[in-house]
């Protein structure tokens, strides 16, 4: 204990615990979604412990990379535990980072006062695309080089300066040792410092406004005699003893993969990047690792490569602005309309096939689907726009006309107009029209549909 | 709101149970026939046999080493040095057991000779898969527009020769899809009888295939009996940490 | 504990089993610790030799019957020089004078197999034949092969290995010489005779 006076009269150790841990206190009624974040927290930890070992191996030199990895795989005592670790890791990352994101969503955690903390957590989602994707090359298999030249060309549809930023990129004219030497370089040290110093920042924002939970109720409202939220428990140690069951049960699917579907059948290992980088010959079937793909499906969507880069910027962009986008008070999809609802459900099910879509080799009718489900992806934040806040009849008229012409004009200029292998176009155009116009006349023609329930005055159970 | 949810992890569970299924198609054109995958200690010892006679004269296999080889298959060293080791060094001593297991063919003679350097056979069964490897083997035909003499209907316009004949004998492509029993019966016909019966000739394919699963991984039978336990652990410690949860959540009513 | 959550929906009085809840704190405590010690033993375990270094430290073969008498043959093992000096009938019959002159002379640490533990510090059927590691003991410097010292630092050692760094000298056995910085005598690694021009070192058969 005198230890504890000692650094505590030199360092805040006692009162950080306190601050983050034994005192601070979240909602009681913290369900299923609500295990990600930990989660999150420690497959982090879990990336850094097993990319430090991993780097004590790994050569990243375009002649030895491959053979390095292998070299782990085989020669290194352990080796092949640590890297499946941290290739499935990559997966499990972005595994859990989805559903977080999706708690967001359905509980409105990126409403005020959490705006911030969302926009870190964007932040950090991007970062986190950028280590995956540098981390992705260094193995240098056929599936590395390819899908990092396809990926850094996309730099190269920028007018003007896109050709000689994509050289600056790669530091040569194709992907070559230099791309993966500083690749390395971004993908071991300056990344995670980005990523550790914005995770720190996310939970300083938490810790500062103090967690939503699924009735959205804000506990700092209802506080009893001690000053204490009523619906609050410390975290620890009742949110670290439920953690630790999610943190167990995660082991179970995550070691589960590890040992008995490293691969996950060509999911997180691919195949061809079983075959060393070879710069004159293309793989029959490139696709990106699986937690590109929505977004690349929406590249793939239009025909205009600075089209397709500014479309799937965009679908990541627009996410940055759900705060602002969302202006219902009502946090939780529970005391919210059924069309808000419907739209979440619809806009979860869209991403899935899109991301699904990314996977598949081109084909009239899968990019015909990729096509309309950009759009569906786009008209989710349309309608959570509109009837987040009471509108008027004219105000669903405007919408639905600007929104239609934007419609046709992608249709006949970015997707490339109705031309005669377009076969299943006339068709497909309806499906977002229709689903636009049903989300945006449904609340006045189905009262209903459009009805949103009371919001307790205490978190339920 | 509870059917919503339940939907939507329906959804998810359905989308990765289907993805790696549908995920497989990539590749070849031709079906494949399925290879029944053995990782016993007899089989994968033959197929070293095989591996080492007939594939390592112009095969690598350089990310793996002979000593490795000789410990995951229960064989001495002194075994192994004796029947299996037939490369050389570039200073053209016989190669140590200790070696990884290259061979002296260069790349240009490969290309020259073959039209393309014979690639590493280390990671095969892991980039084309056990079937592919299984198929591939059983698939040469005669065919006199190529320089070998033989293509190969899962890799067509191969350069390789089909290096196998003398156990398999020669087969042709079958005019009319007829089994007669021979050659796997995907549309082959016997055209010379070789050393083997096709049962035997299976079988040799069969033991190198498991051989080579066996190079692509090698670590893949510790990973599976480690994985047991590993997840026996994560049960019982599953058990403790929920009773755990449950304890101190009987406070928060 | 139950007075510090002050939640109005729960009654007075939690009866709280302090002793299970310390009994399963405690459980799954030393459950989990047990978990991440396995996990960080094959963590670490990565960074011991790996099959490659284990490979290219293997034993290694050398012919003796080209070192030429008084002379020295040095190949590489583990990394590190390893000498082969065919020694002089001379510089053997003159290894006794030395003793005086060193801090170990009879070999009592333990760097040399037991069966080079004897005054030639050599197998005894090839006893001209020394095998050494070639790397002070001092702080890891590589001495020279000195035949003739008598100009040297330690003249009275007549023939050995001088090393430059600080000044450590060694006579023809590979023995410390008690004015070297160095503590104890060179050491012997494990070696074999295959035949009788083939000297195996790095495994005498013993221990592989």
């Amino acid at each position: 204990m005198s230890l504890m006076t000692w650094i505590d009269d030199r360092f805040p150790l006692t009162k950080m615990w306190e601050e983050h841990v034994s005192k601070y206190y979240a909602p009681k009624n913290f369900n299923f979604w609500y295990f990600f974040g930990s989660l999150a927290l420690l497959i982090l930890v879990m990336q850094i412990v097993t990319g430090i070992f991993l780097t004590m191996h790994y050569k990243p030199d375009a002649d030895l990379a491959f053979a390095s990895v292998e070299y782990i795989m085989r020669d290194v005592p352990g080796g092949w535990l640590i890297r499946y670790m941290h290739s499935t890791g990559a997966s499990a990352f972005f595994v859990v980072i989805y559903l977080h994101m999706f708690r967001a969503l359905i509980y409105g955690s990126y409403k005020g006062p959490r705006e911030l903390l969302w926009i870190f957590g964007m932040m950090i989602y991007l970062a986190l695309m950028a280590e995956g994707f540098m981390g992705y090359l260094l193995p240098w298999g056929q599936m590395s080089f390819w899908g990092a030249q396809v990926i850094i060309n996309l730099f190269g549809a920028i007018p003007f300066i896109g050709e000689d930023l994509s050289i600056w990129i790669r530091g040569d004219y194709v992907v070559s040792d230099a791309t993966l030497n500083r690749f390395f370089a971004l993908h071991v040290i300056a990344l995670p410092f980005v990523i550790a110093g914005l995770v720190v920042a996310h939970i300083l924002a938490l810790h500062e406004v103090g967690s939503n939970n699924p009735d959205g109720v804000d506990i700092k409202k209802n506080k009893g005699a001690d000053g204490l939220p009523l619906d609050g428990i410390p975290f620890h140690p009742y949110y670290t003893v439920k953690d630790l069951v999610g943190v167990c049960v995660f082991f179970l699917f995550f070691f589960g993969v590890i040992f008995f579907a490293p691969e996950m059948g060509g999911y997180f290992l691919e195949h061809a990047n079983f075959v060393p980088a070879d710069p004159l010959k293309t793989p029959e079937h490139i696709a990106p690792v699986w937690y590109f793909t929505p977004f690349y499906t929406v590249l793939r969507a239009i025909n205009n490569p600075f089209g397709g880069v500014l479309a799937m910027f965009g679908a990541i962009g627009v996410l940055f602005f759900l705060p602002w986008i969302d202006r219902n008070p009502i946090k939780s999809w529970r005391y919210r309309s059924a069309l808000h609802k419907l739209n979440i459900m619809v806009f979860a099910v869209v991403f899935i096939i899109l991301g699904y879509l990314g996977i598949k080799p081109v084909s009239t009718l899968y990019s015909e689907i990729g096509q309309r489900l950009t759009l569906m992806y786009f008209i989710f934040f349309v309608v959570l726009w509109f009837y987040s806040s009471p509108r008027s009849q004219k105000t669903a008229m405007t919408t639905f006309i600007i929104s239609v012409i934007v419609m046709l004009v992608i249709e006949f200029t970015g997707f490339g107009g109705l031309t005669e292998t377009r076969k299943y176009a006339l068709v497909g155009m309806l499906i977002p029209i229709a689903f636009l116009a049903f989300m945006l006349f449904a609340g006045n023609m189905f009262p209903r549909m459009g009805a949103e329930k009371v919001v307790p005055e205490r978190v339920t159970h | 709101m509870n059917i919503n949810k339940i939907t939507m992890l329906l959804g998810v569970l359905l989308a990765l149970l289907l993805a790696p299924v549908i995920g497989q198609s990539a590749g070849s054109s031709v079906a494949l026939e399925s290879h029944r995958l053995n990782l016993g200690e007899k089989s994968l010892q033959r197929g070293l046999k095989y591996f080492t006679n007939y594939c390592m004269g112009c095969h690598s296999a350089s990310y793996s080493r002979y000593n490795r080889v000789a410990a995951d298959l229960n064989l001495s060293e002194q075994q192994m040095l004796d029947n299996i080791i037939f490369t050389r060094g570039a200073d053209g001593e016989k190669s140590k057991v200790g070696e990884k297991m290259m061979i002296s063919m260069t790349e240009e003679y490969g290309k020259e000779t073959f039209g393309v350097a014979p690639p590493d056979l280390s990671l095969t069964a892991r980039s084309r898969g056990a079937d592919w490897i299984y198929t591939y083997l059983k698939s040469f035909y005669l065919d006199e527009t190529r320089p070998m003499g033989v293509n190969n209907t899962v890799f067509e316009n191969v350069g390789m020769p089909h290096v196998l004949w003398p156990l398999q004998g020669w087969q042709k492509k079958a005019e009319h899809h007829d089994d007669d029993g021979h050659g796997g019966g995907s549309g082959f016909e016997q055209v010379s009888e070789g050393e083997m019966s096709a049962q035997e000739y299976d079988q040799v394919v069969t033991d190198i295939t498991n051989f080579m699963v066996y190079l692509s991984e090698p670590a893949q039978a510790k990973r599976k009996s480690l994985g047991i336990k590993v997840m026996m652990f994560l049960f019982l410690f599953t058990g403790l940490a929920y009773l755990l949860k449950k304890e101190y959540w009987r406070d928060v009513h | 504990m139950s007075a510090s959550l002050d939640n109005p929906s729960t009654p007075d009085e939690i009866v709280v089993d302090v002793q299970r809840r310390r009994f399963l704190t405690t459980a799954t405590t030393v459950v989990g610790a047990a978990g991440a010690a396995a996990l960080g033993v094959q963590f670490l375990g990565s960074m011991s030799p790996s099959a490659r270094a284990l490979a290219a430290g293997a034993p290694v073969e050398a012919d003796i019957s080209v070192i030429e008498s008084g002379a020295q043959l040095t190949v590489e093992w583990r990394g590190k020089p390893v000498w082969i000096v065919n020694r002089t009938d001379e510089m053997l019959s003159t290894l006794g004078e030395n003793d005086g002159l060193l801090k170990d002379p009879n070999c009592e640490n333990d760097v040399q197999p037991a069966y080079a533990r004897n005054e030639y510090r050599s197998i005894e059927a090839h006893k001209n034949y020394i095998v050494l590691v070639g790397i002070c003991t001092h702080l890891g410097c590589s001495p020279a092969y000195v035949p003739d010292m008598s100009a040297g630092i330690n003249p009275a050692l007549k023939s050995g290995w001088e090393c430059a760094c600080h000044g450590s000298a060694f006579d023809i056995a590979g023995r410390v010489s008690s004015t070297s910085p160095a503590a104890t005598n060179l050491i012997v690694p494990p070696y074999q005779y295959l035949n009788d021009t083939t000297v195996l070192i790095g495994d005498d058969g013993a221990s592989a």
